[in-house]
């Protein structure tokens, strides 16, 4: 059963605080995925933390993404087309335990997004469909 | 004949093989997810003893960046190293391909119009060495070999849960026409609910996510027909992986018989389930 790619899209964003990482954000936030992706090599993260600004101005990237970079923006890093696995990159380099950095996403502190997630997570109700509001 | 005996499901969260790595899967916090995996780890030891393991995973932006994205890539190489995930490499085995079962399965697909992907040489990550490390624990060298199977699930559209399942079917058929006597399982790695990303991170469902191991017991194939937009309002933005569970699904064949079953919350941000099935076989 094929869908039509323009209904299937239209339902992706209609997903509570989630951006689903589509081929339009894939592709607009090309350039910032290969800069983080850059982290992965042990020079480059010296380089970086030495100096973010010189490093960042590599990258064929825009201003408002190097600033939320600089201030690790990760709610406007995924606006302008990040992805988390490759933001990751930026985690490890800042050596910031995953879930730490992913709270930070959220609008709780890392402790309370921790008891959140021991207390069995963030429930699915009301948090599934802007439109419909279940 | 190679033959498939058994498929598992299983999450394959990174902060496991921290764990692992660390010595800290007996403590407090890790110990019942330990424990839930202990009946496998013996299965496997001294009851299953795979030749080897066909492992469905996905990279996490380790072995492919953002330039080349293969919706199913296969390995066909004969070693694969733990990858530099920016915290250095796991300090587990190196992990042996089957050139020979991987490029017969890689030439079977292609000729039944999966259009595979083939890689030669890649690092593997958490996707593929976690479960390793789930299933057999800390030996000094993995007691299979492993033919990797790489699925895209970040980068939508993702695969349908019914071209994986497709796909299961297609890697049965091609692993029954390998000549040599092999004892090989599937496993659908990734999942369960989990949400990485944004506001809603965090997000985990209990009650869908037990639906679904239900689903994948019966004796029918209702599951492949879940759209991806069902696992993205109910899982979270990362549970679509459990789609990689459909191709070990789909490889079993119409009916299992269900062996070992396990969940738990949480693992980090991550609802961790593992399942294992045995096909069920007919004398037709």
């Amino acid at each position: 059963m094929n869908q039509n790619i323009h209904e299937y899209l239209s339902e992706l964003e209609d997903i509570p605080g989630t951006r689903v990482f589509t081929a339009a954000r894939a592709r607009k936030g090309y350039h910032i995925n290969q800069f983080a992706m850059s982290l992965m090599k042990a020079e480059n993260r010296e380089r970086f933390k030495a100096d973010e600004k010189t490093y960042l101005d590599e990258w064929k990237i825009s201003d408002a993404a190097k600033q939320a970079v600089l201030a690790r923006d990760y709610n406007a890093l995924l606006d302008l087309g990040g992805n988390v696995y490759f933001l990751s990159k930026l985690f490890s380099t800042d050596g910031l335990p995953f879930a730490e950095a992913v709270s930070t996403m959220t609008d709780m502190s890392w402790p309370e997004y921790r008891q959140m997630m021991l207390d069995g997570g963030r429930s699915p109700q009301g948090n599934r469909s802007i439109k419909g509001g279940y | 004949m190679a033959r498939i005996t058994a498929g598992v499901g299983s999450s394959h969260v990174p902060l496991l093989g921290v764990a692992v790595d660390q010595g800290k899967s007996q403590d407090e916090y890790f110990g019942p997810i330990f424990d839930g995996y202990q009946w496998t780890r013996n299965w496997e030891a001294s009851e299953a003893k795979p030749d080897v393991v066909i492992l469905v995973y996905n990279d996490h932006a380790s072995a492919f960046d953002a330039n080349i994205i293969p919706t199913f890539a296969i390995g066909c190489g004969e070693l694969y190293k733990p990858a530099d995930e920016g915290w250095g490499p796991r300090p587990v085995p190196d992990v042996e391909g089957h050139a020979d079962l991987a490029w017969h399965i890689a030439q079977s697909l292609i000729l039944e119009d999966f259009d595979m992907t083939i890689i030669n040489e890649m690092d593997v990550d958490h996707g593929l060495t976690v479960p390793l490390s789930m299933m057999f624990g800390t030996p000094a060298k993995w007691p299979v070999k492993v033919v990797p199977l790489a699925v895209n699930v970040v980068t939508y559209p993702v695969p349908s849960g019914n071209r994986c399942w497709a796909l299961g079917e297609a890697i049965a058929r091609a692993v029954e026409s390998f000549p040599e006597d092999l004892n090989v399982q599937i496993w659908g790695t990734g999942g369960m609910s989990h949400q990485l990303q944004g506001p809603r991170a965090g997000l985990l469902n209990r009650e869908w996510d037990n639906r679904f191991m239900d689903m994948l017991e019966a004796d029918n194939d209702d599951v492949r027909h879940i759209p991806h937009i069902e696992y993205l309002r109910e899982t979270g933005s990362e549970g679509i992986e459990m789609v990689m569970w459909l191709i070990m699904r789909g490889a079993l064949g119409k009916s299992v018989k269900r062996l070992n079953r396990h969940y738990h919350i949480p693992c980090s941000n991550t609802a961790i389930g593992h399942i294992v099935l045995e096909p069920t076989r007919h004398s037709s």
